[in-house]
């Protein structure tokens, strides 16, 4: 039987202070980043506006590119050119959402620049303004439904002082995945939204593994401190914790690797995710839930550790 | 063998002939070559298609538009079905521009979603759809009362010091209007360098009170050429048409249409019963007068009536048409017109090389994505792992041939979701399985340790699958895009999941253990 992690005896809990300490330190990053910025940076889904994906027949350098969409008179044009072997594929957004159909207008100035280059589209997303609001809406409703929908499920399963240490996971998750997605400036789409939102079904998971592991221990482990059964708990299912992550985290790399550019953001998002699920379900699930559980004592007039 | 679990057994069969049953048609239909495509019938071709796995628009490349209808126009009365009546119109333009698989679906009040598959000519798809068509046979004002009008709108535009405004000198300040005339008549022609001009002039605020009310101006279409001139014309018309493109019966794209330019292409229209017979009539009474054919406000061609017309044959020619537009203006003619005018609000269009490279992309991560998880378990769970390896195969054949039962389109995130649900699958089995390992440390037998694992393992399994369906069922209001794949495969793959990991597996232990005495598993 090969066996990893069994028979542990970490003392977790007495680490919990400087877990929160990162864990605080993420979220404050995340939150002066996104108030620094206006918000993330969002993609056509939801500013609206125009994304344009060409190929060209051969490598043109980017100023080039910038040079041919300045001359005709395209403004306020963000250009990003890929990287690898996709050296000869470039992003364009666009503000823009013309009745006209811009690829046509960009390949004729491309083409017209560079002798010989043949560009062609390989995706195009353009949305307008209105609709743009609605997905926007339709997303923020989307993410805080499922999080008010597993909040409901695990108020219902568990009691206030378990409920309070998984909903702040689940938040601190999210948004912590939020938080790298900017600072790595990557672009909050559609489908980022669904990671995320897959990010908030995956990450109680764990935490519920765990959970009920301490409502199992602390049923039989009366006399010991609370700490004490915390601890015991998080190393008997420390090896299901790290395993079950490290399936997904393994498919989730697939995608980020092979998956293609189209996926990339969105497998970021799941690998990050799924990585600080795991360690939220330890330190800020349980650790909240301890702190909650020592101060409902507290407040009972028990003295507890 | 007990009776409950012959049960599962008849399940798991069941499910995986249905799965097969299901998945025959996808697996027919994707392996066909080039070859065999074009030997088979097309009616069995299509039976086919319909029955394989639907792929999104983003893996087979293709358009996606969704038109927003303008009702502003409308009475209360004619806004009612305007939407609906719309899809039927760009239905039939659609079959007939000759779109494999469109989808044309309604959308909320005013939207209209349409998916056309595998298209190439976006621009050619895009005039296609959203022209109006809107056609009218207007009279055209005579020279003299059109001369009154220039003059009283040349008063009014210099009452109004619009031309000082325009950036005209006072000279031309005194006639705005008609200094920029190239030609004062009915039509009066506006060079190039003047239609800016002129269109700021017309549009001064009040303007539409020197117009007779039964009267408007409309320009002709751009890039006309008079004595050598390039430019456009502008036309008082009467306001109330003579005839509309309700009376057309067929259209047709033609060549040689003009004498006066023998190669050039035009669309020639035949009337219908009801349509011949107003169309001789206006003419009968309007000899020597001209007709203006005006295509969405814009005219076309005003040619002079010579003669009472009976035979109710009518053309659009002059423009600067190709082969192409020609035959896409007869379509859009043979259509009919749209109740109202319609906008692209969104556009997603995928080319084929994308979506082949994404298909490409998408199977090579699932392949390495599996291999992964299967080489993990094997190794870490020996002949359990295989078991659970087994399970999460299985899983992912009933996910897929649930896509194409239900009719439920693939797409790139879709693909993600089944990726992501081979690592999730086999979670179910390692939360089992580690529970087992336990109660063997704990020194229980082994058929006590399978039993206890299933059950304790069960409640978080369960409650682990409700919170991830909770996510994925939030993820269903996006619409029809590819956001839906995603949550549609996540969720089959969930509820599967229960399914193979727990059924599935534990009936497998169950015959193992049923054979006699187990002393070890291997786990």
């Amino acid at each position: 039987m090969f066996q990893l992690l069994i028979g542990t005896d970490i003392p977790f809990m007495k680490f919990r202070r400087f877990a929160y300490l990162g864990s605080g330190a993420l979220a404050v990053a995340t939150a002066i980043w996104l108030v620094v910025h206006g918000g993330p940076k969002y993609s056509v889904d939801f500013t609206g506006g125009t994304l344009l994906q060409i190929r060209t027949s051969q490598v043109v350098p980017a100023d080039h590119v910038r040079h041919a969409l300045d001359g005709a008179g395209f403004k306020g044009v963000e250009l990003q050119q890929m990287t690898g072997e996709n050296r000869n594929e470039y992003l364009l957004r666009l503000q823009s959402t013309t009745e006209h159909d811009l690829f046509t207008s960009v390949q004729t100035a491309i083409e017209q620049q560079n002798p010989g280059v043949k560009v062609d589209l390989r995706r195009t997303e353009k949305v307008g303004p209105k609709v743009g609001g609605e997905l926007r809406q339709k997303a923020f409703w989307a993410i805080l439904g499922s999080l008010g929908g597993i909040l409901l499920y695990v108020g219902i399963r568990y009691q206030f002082k378990y409920a309070f240490g998984a909903v702040v996971a689940l938040f601190h998750d999210v948004f912590v995945t939020l938080g790298m997605l900017c600072f790595t400036n990557r672009e909050i789409s559609l489908t980022v939204v669904a990671a995320l939102l897959t990010i908030a079904g995956f990450s109680i998971n764990d935490t519920i593994v765990v959970f009920d592991r301490i409502r199992e221990r602390a049923k039989v482990l009366r006399k010991e401190k609370h700490s004490r059964v915390m601890d015991i708990a998080v190393n008997e299912t420390l090896s299901r914790t790290i395993i079950t992550s490290m399936t997904v985290f393994m498919t989730a790399l697939a995608l980020f690797i092979w998956g293609g550019e189209v996926l990339r953001d969105f497998s970021f998002a799941m690998l990050v995710g799924v990585g600080f699920g795991t360690y939220s379900s330890v330190y800020v699930a349980s650790g909240l839930a301890l702190d909650v559980w020592l101060s409902l004592d507290r407040r009972k007039g028990i003295q507890a550790e | 063998m007990m009776r409950s679990d012959q049960w599962k057994l008849a399940g798991v069969l069941l499910a995986s002939a249905l799965s097969i049953w299901y998945l025959y048609p996808s697996f027919r239909y994707y392996t066909l070559s080039p070859a065999q495509r074009q030997s088979l019938p097309e009616a069995d071709l299509a039976k086919l298609r319909k029955q394989a796995v639907h792929l999104g628009l983003d893996l087979q490349g293709g358009m996606h538009l969704v038109l927003e209808v303008d009702k502003s126009r409308l009475n209360t009365e004619e806004a009612k079905d305007a939407v609906d009546r719309a899809m039927e119109v760009l239905r039939r333009r659609i079959d007939e521009f000759g779109v494999a698989e469109p989808l044309i679906q309604r959308e909320g009040e005013e939207r209209i979603a349409i998916q056309l598959p595998g298209l190439t000519d976006r621009q050619r798809a895009m005039d296609l759809i959203g022209k109006t068509a809107l056609l009218e046979f207007k009279l055209v004002r005579t020279a003299d009362e059109a001369r009154n009008v220039w003059t009283r709108l040349d008063a009014f535009l210099a009452a109004k010091g619009a031309g000082a405004a325009a950036g005209l000198d006072t000279a031309m300040g005194r006639a705005p209007l008609t200094s920029q005339f190239a030609e004062i008549d009915n039509p009066s022609f506006v060079r190039e360098q003047d239609l800016p001009v002129v269109q700021r002039l017309l549009a001064t605020a009040g303007i539409d009170s020197v117009i007779p009310p039964d009267s408007q101006l409309l320009w002709g279409s751009p890039n006309r050429g008079s004595r050598g001139l390039t430019g456009r014309e502008v036309y008082l018309v009467k306001r109330e048409p003579e005839m509309t493109g309700g009376s057309i019966a067929t259209a047709t794209a033609q060549v040689g249409l003009e004498q006066a330019n023998p190669g050039s292409w035009g669309v020639s229209m035949n009337m219908t019963p009801q349509g011949r017979a107003d169309f001789a009539r206006v003419t009968g009474n309007n000899v020597n007068r001209n007709l203006a054919i005006v295509l969405d406000d814009e005219i076309a061609s005003a040619p002079v009536i010579r003669d009472r017309i009976p035979s109710g044959n009518a053309s659009i020619t002059g423009g600067s048409f190709t082969v192409e537009s020609a035959k896409d203006l007869a379509i859009v003619l043979r259509a009919g017109a749209l109740p109202a005018p319609v906008r692209v609000i969104e556009e997603r269009s995928v080319g084929p090389s994308l979506g082949s490279d994404s298909i490409r992309e998408g199977l090579m991560a699932g392949l390495v994505g599996t291999l992964l998880v299967v080489v993990f378990m094997a190794v870490y769970y020996q002949l359990s792992g295989v078991i659970a390896i087994v399970a999460m195969l299985l899983n992912t054949v009933y996910v897929i041939a649930a896509l194409a039962g239900f009719g439920a389109t693939l797409t790139l995130p879709g693909i993600a979701g089944l990726v992501l649900t081979v690592g999730m699958a086999v979670d179910t089995n390692v939360l089992i399985f580690e529970r087992i390992r336990e109660e063997l440390r704990n020194q229980r037998s082994v058929r006590q340790s399978v039993e206890l694992g299933y059950d304790r393992a069960f409640r978080t399994i369960f409650d682990a699958h409700v919170t991830t369906l909770i996510s994925a069922l939030f993820l269903f209001q996006f619409g029809t895009g590819p956001i839906k794949g995603f949550a549609v495969t996540l969720s089959i793959g969930l509820i599967a999941n229960l399914f193979t990991a727990v059924l599935f597996t534990r009936m497998i232990y169950d015959f193992m253990l049923s054979r006699g005495k187990v002393e070890r598993l291997s786990i």
